[in-house]
């Protein structure tokens, strides 16, 4: 559906707006939505989680003055698909795997916001994520040996060592 | 395609099971999100790409891997007409997004309809599994075992940081999307849902209508899912939505007891009253149905209405929608028809069930 506004854009904002009992039906594209100044806060229940997503992805709110950070940000750009930051902010999509390559430096504090952290803990795949299962252990194997260190456990800092040692041959070995 | 057996039925057989505390949960639903590398996300993608998608997924599931989920049926949605794609989105068997905005969209079903895989949804793969009643663990066990087949056929986009990765930012990390299906009438009567519902967003759950992102809570069913994807492991999230769902089904039933207790009298009134009102309306809007429908659901539960079953009633849930109405009576109806066919539908099915 394009954005009956301009009708250039595809439409990303549906609402129904009730005013006296009439009802009327909106179908615009972001940018209209902003100029037309229906992007009020408070209603964002009626907006695409979409429309709120890039609110949180743009980083200053619109009309600040960008500071050069946010600029910087704005132009990244993914060298596989050719998205550009400022595109994704606004779509609220990456447009391939490789744009969360490109876009790294930017995604933490936004990884914050929606999830409230920024790495994954959870499933792995079987084939290629092998290695980082290896990986994994071996990272908790050394906070482990961190922990008795301080704790002058010294045996079993040294077969913590020792596992560790095996674990890192094993994925030199692959 | 003149008849597409997932359409023609309204009640998926797996809905025909109860499943645990069906009084009050009427679903418990999985889905995973996960990507092709080196492809780009279906809305970047070009048409060739996008068939590229299709026939590197669509095969994997034809293999032996798979026998142990039923045999599966591949519909591609430029195949099906509209009718039919509405009826689908109706049974949650695709989603909106599926039936209309996708390119070389594809769905996997399989016979009870308990499995299905969209291919060319916002992610190139999303597995989606559905079970009766309260079954989040069933239901994750199901899922991830699929995952595992597909897994071992393609490479997955996957970071050792990020997780699964996903086109959209909200699905990152495990990609899932663990959601129930609740009825939960004493508490909208008692008033008590808005401060449940809020106490539910602040541990990172979120609260949908029926028909997903976006829609509106109707005839008092309501959806809960996790809205954390990231930093969490998956059953950690499972659990999670296990527990706070627990608590609401606990709460729903204080509540309904309650009203037996204190207002007995209003309470039956309520429920005979919109019974009525099914069996003998001659023109019947889908919200009121929703409304009605959900007062004798809560009724039978109650014990104030003998003889009907839940599972009738979650038939209906799904009759009386639009695409299906327009699938049994044709499909030129307009909205009075609609109100009109809906009347008689429900009137027919409700006056012979005494």
């Amino acid at each position: 559906m394009q954005c009956q506004e301009c009708g250039v854009k595809p439409a990303t904002l549906h609402f129904t707006k009730i005013v006296n009992g009439e009802k009327t039906e909106f179908h615009i594209c972001e940018s209209c939505a902003r100029e037309k100044g229906e992007l009020i806060p408070g209603t964002a229940g009626g907006f695409s989680i979409h429309s709120l997503l890039s609110g949180l992805l743009d980083l200053e709110g619109a009309g600040k003055e960008k500071s050069a950070a946010t600029k910087t940000t704005q132009s990244l750009q993914c060298e596989n698909c050719g998205m550009t930051y400022s595109q994704f902010s606004k779509l609220g999509r990456f447009g391939c795997s490789s744009c969360y390559k490109y876009f790294n430096s930017a995604l933490d504090p936004l990884f914050k916001r929606v999830h409230g952290s920024t790495s994954h803990v959870g499933k792995i795949p079987k084939r290629a994520g092998a290695q980082i299962v290896f990986k994994r252990q071996i990272d908790e194997l050394k906070q482990e040996l961190q922990q008795s260190i301080i704790q002058e456990e010294f045996e079993k800092a040294a077969e913590l060592r020792d596992q560790i040692r095996k674990l890192e041959k094993e994925i030199t070995q692959e | 395609m003149s008849s597409l057996r997932f359409t023609e039925q309204a009640l998926s057989d797996w809905m025909r099971s109860g499943g645990s505390h069906s009084e009050i949960v009427i679903s418990s639903r999985m889905r995973i999100a996960r990507n092709l590398e080196h492809l780009p996300f279906p809305m970047l993608a070009s048409l060739e790409q996008s068939e590229e998608v299709l026939e590197l997924l669509a095969p994997v599931f034809h293999e032996e891997a798979a026998a142990d989920f039923g045999s599966f049926q591949l519909l591609k949605l430029d195949e099906v007409n509209e009718l039919d794609k509405k009826v689908l989105v109706e049974k949650h068997l695709i989603s909106p997004n599926l039936a209309n905005d996708s390119r070389s969209a594809a769905v996997l079903l399989n016979e009870d309809e308990s499995v299905s895989i969209m291919i060319n949804e916002e992610d190139h793969l999303r597995i989606q599994c559905l079970f009766p009643g309260l079954q989040v663990r069933e239901a994750w066990e199901r899922a991830t075992a699929i995952d595992d087949i597909f897994e071992a056929a393609v490479n997955y986009a996957f970071d050792d940081k990020r997780g699964y990765l996903t086109s959209c930012p909200t699905n990152v990390g495990t990609g899932l999307r663990a959601s129930v299906m609740l009825h939960l009438p004493a508490l909208v009567m008692t008033h008590q849902i808005n401060r449940i519902l809020s106490a539910v967003n602040q541990v990172g759950l979120t609260v949908r209508g029926i028909y997903g992102e976006g829609s509106e809570a109707v005839g008092n069913i309501f959806q809960i899912s996790n809205q954390i994807t990231l930093g969490q492991t998956e059953s950690e999230i499972i659990e999670n939505l296990h527990s706070v769902v627990t608590q609401i089904i606990e709460h729903e039933r204080n509540a309904r007891e309650r009203l037996l207790v204190d207002s007995a009298l209003r309470i039956t009134d309520r429920v005979k009253r919109s019974y009525g009102i099914l069996c003998y309306a001659a023109l019947m809007e889908l919200k009121e149905s929703a409304q009605r429908l959900s007062d004798v659901r809560l009724g039978v539960d109650l014990g104030i209405l003998e003889g009907l079953s839940i599972s009738v009633l979650n038939e209906l849930n799904v009759k009386t929608q639009p695409g299906f109405l327009q699938k049994m009576f044709g499909d030129e109806l307009n909205a009075t028809e609609r109100d009109m066919y809906r009347a008689k539908l429900l009137r027919e099915t409700l006056g012979t069930q005494h």
